[in-house]
């Protein structure tokens, strides 16, 4: 629940790591071979002394976990931050490729899932009863964690996007709000011109970002059929409409040159020089504690879009928790999950500061109608959920996507900083992915 | 300091001849090593909302440096306590035991005489040459079938092998220990330990504590290995701790605490540059030996 990939370089020895250990992560069969149970037998499992191990970041799961114990006393839960983002990933596929040492529930992140669940590592929870909760999530995130006729997460939080903005910059200059991507282009020319260290938003290519951009316009650069067929196709409509968009932006230099989550992004944010953030829902409380000087002058609004009037949004970031195929309690661990997923633990998320996932919470009136004061009243999640009904459907990720994102600065991210057109990046990422699939073993269309 | 390549002119001695441009440079090079640390210094006394609020290179907003260190000292329930004293527990017996194998090891391969010698130079410089990054994968691979990850003994028995320090101790211990003085101990009925441990190891001071300072600093600022090994924070040392609290402000709901992040990482160096500011005459005189013939 990261909310976006911050890639950290964590040296050639960490990509080293995942590609070594990629290519053989099927599941020891060390751990007794549980592939489901009745809500009765998980229910007895849960009344048992036992413990299980989870590993995860979301600051939403140590109070998770607290309630938890509380309402099931036998039940130890190790609850361990290994890191967050890549630094997890790592170390769960370390774990699952040394065959012992892998928690029994994991966080991971939609974009991340694919590469776990279809190379075996996790369990599928259908057996467990998990088709029943379908209904409970919204169709974008339940899509996330569906593969194959599995389902090996259950969503936790999600990211669906929109666009955070400094209303005090959109009012001195007497611009309107963007809702389109050309108004918006035309906006970021109007702040750059009126001060020349002030922008629209900050972009140095970040491949969560694009791959959502993607997403929003219709594009489906990934195809995955079956658990080794995979097509990339960075040239199709969306992909394209995007590039060719975003290249206005960075071609202009109208977009700062500022990572994201450096202290010089905090600064914009806090000053107004970076104008609007085009990011996931879950942003609100990541502003209220890492800019709180800027209170009162931020507001969100739908994403622009590529035409006037037709609502489109996407995902970004967000993820859920599944459980480990090596997991010697599988019952237990399942049990904790509808816990921290349902119900009970989606209000402790949201309490806590999480974008939820669940219908329930999203269409509740105490959600909808939360006026916030850092947004100057605003009743922000109603923007936000319309935001998770507007998401594009038909999206998936590829099996090596944690890879593929760790190259994308090598590409894309290439393309951003010699300011040439983004398509040629994005063909070059595409060809270094398709490269590495093939290495992996992947039947991969698209030279 | 370094006074050019070419000799001093007849009648010049080295004290008196300066070099504006050298030391105009050698200025810069000292502003620009020693600027991250002055940021860091100033950083340290702000608040997290001063912090991006403020300019970064000079004090302003409220002087917040003791508050700071109690906030990071009791953060989490003091775990950054828990973490320093792991790193101190790495350094002590990590970086101690290497420094006494490299020791036992560069005296035995300088001052004695054995079939194999040439292959163990051999393999030990290799070692040299080869990154512990990348051998921290099948490192982790190998312990995690012996039980051994998530365990002290993960990081501690990667960082007792030392090949850099056995090459150091091996090249100084040469000059260092001249074999007559050996010989005359062994005339006089001393043991080879008795011999190592009142004689030879005293004459190998300076190699010994400058091989200890490079592995102290070596262990203190390991990062990977206990990254791949560790996934109970409560072994974490400070480097690892010190990110996962860093990223935490990149999650959805996750409190900045970047004002602890950078006390933190303040209070991380204080006891290296204590061990350096104590131990860098030996360094010094020990990066000197062998340097000149006597």
């Amino acid at each position: 629940m990261r909310k976006h990939s911050i890639i950290r370089w964590t040296g050639v020895a960490m990509a080293a790591a995942l590609a070594t250990s990629l290519a053989a992560c099927a599941p020891s069969g060390s751990a007794e071979d549980v592939t489901g149970a009745t809500a009765d037998e998980i229910a007895a499992a849960l009344q048992e002394e036992s413990s299980i191990t989870v590993w995860g970041w979301a600051p939403q799961l140590e109070p998770i976990v607290e309630a938890f114990e509380e309402k099931y006393p036998k039940i130890d839960v190790k609850l361990e931050n290994v890191g967050t983002g890549n630094d997890h990933y790592t170390k769960l596929q370390n774990a699952i490729k040394a065959g012992t040492g892998a928690p029994d529930v994991a966080q991971v992140e939609y974009y991340a899932l694919p590469q776990f669940a279809l190379s075996g590592a996790f369990a599928d929870l259908t057996g467990f009863g998990a088709g029943e909760l379908e209904d409970q999530f919204t169709p974008s995130t339940w899509g996330s964690v569906s593969l194959n006729d599995g389902i090996y997460a259950l969503p936790q939080d999600s990211g669906p996007m929109a666009m955070f903005y400094r209303e005090d910059v959109f009012t001195n200059l007497g611009l309107e709000i963007p809702t389109t991507w050309d108004e918006y282009i035309a906006a970021g020319k109007a702040i750059h011109a009126a001060n020349p260290d002030a922008y629209i938003t900050n972009d140095v290519g970040d491949a969560g970002f694009t791959t959502s951009m993607i997403w929003q316009a219709g594009g489906n650069p990934y195809v995955v059929d079956g658990t080794t067929d995979v097509t990339v196709d960075f040239a199709d409509e969306g992909s394209t409409k995007w590039a060719d968009t975003w290249n206005q932006l960075v071609q202009e230099d109208l977009v700062a040159p500022i990572s994201s989550w450096s202290d010089e992004w905090y600064q914009g944010l806090t000053d107004g020089s970076i104008a609007t953030l085009v990011i996931g829902a879950w942003m609100p409380g990541n502003l209220e504690s890492g800019v709180p000087d800027a209170a009162g002058t931020w507001r969100v609004a739908p994403m622009p879009t590529y035409e006037e009037g037709v609502a489109a949004a996407a995902e970004n970031g967000g993820g859920g928790d599944a459980v480990l195929e090596q997991s010697e309690n599988k019952l237990v661990a399942y049990g904790f999950l509808e816990f921290l997923n349902g119900e009970e633990g989606a209000a402790i998320h949201a309490a806590n500061g999480g974008f939820p996932s669940t219908v329930a919470d999203l269409e509740s009136d105490e959600f909808l109608n939360y006026e916030s004061d850092y947004f100057g009243g605003q009743k922000i999640n109603e923007v936000l959920v319309q935001a998770a009904k507007d998401v594009v459907p038909g999206w998936s990720y590829l099996p090596f996507q944690t890879y593929a994102n760790s190259i994308y600065g090598d590409t894309v991210g290439q393309a951003y900083a010699s300011k040439s057109d983004l398509n040629e990046g994005l063909a070059a990422w595409q060809e270094a992915t398709v490269k590495y699939g093939v290495e992996q073993g992947f039947t991969v269309n698209g030279e | 300091m370094p006074r050019g390549g070419r000799l001093a002119p007849a009648g010049t001695g080295p004290t008196t001849r300066k070099s504006v441009w050298l030391t105009i440079i050698m200025a810069l090079l000292a502003g620009y090593a020693l600027l991250p640390l002055f940021w860091l210094v100033v950083n340290s006394t702000k608040t997290q909302r001063d912090l991006f609020s403020t300019f970064g290179l000079w004090f302003s907003g409220d002087f917040a440096l003791w508050d700071n260190i109690v906030q990071t000292l009791t953060y989490d329930d003091g775990v950054f306590l828990r973490w320093f004293g792991n790193t101190l527990l790495y350094v002590v017996v990590g970086a101690g035991g290497a420094t006494f194998l490299a020791t036992l090891g560069g005296y035995a391969l300088a001052k004695f005489d054995f079939p194999g010698k040439r292959a163990v130079f051999a393999v030990v410089l290799g070692a040299v040459a080869v990154p512990g990054a990348a051998l921290a994968v099948p490192t982790f691979l190998m312990f995690s079938q012996m039980g051994l990850t998530n365990t002290p003994w993960s990081i501690i028995l990667p960082s007792l092998i030392s090949p850099f320090g056995l090459f150091l101790v091996w090249a100084f211990a040469v000059d260092a220990v001249p074999t007559e003085i050996l010989e005359a101990a062994r005339i006089d009925g001393a043991g080879e330990f008795r011999t190592f441990f009142t004689i030879s190891a005293r004459l190998l001071a300076p190699g010994f504590v400058t091989v200890l300072l490079f592995t102290i600093v070596a262990t203190w600022n390991n990062y990977f290995l206990p990254l791949i090994m560790l996934s109970e924070s409560t072994w974490y040392p400070l480097t690892v701790g010190l990110n996962a609290w860093n990223a935490q402000a990149a999650t959805a709901g996750g409190e900045a605490i970047y004002n602890l992040v950078i006390t933190g990482s303040l209070l991380t160096i204080v006891p290296i540059i204590v061990a350096f500011l104590f131990l860098q005459r030996y360094w010094q005189s020990g990066l000197a030996a062998g340097s000149v013939k006597q």
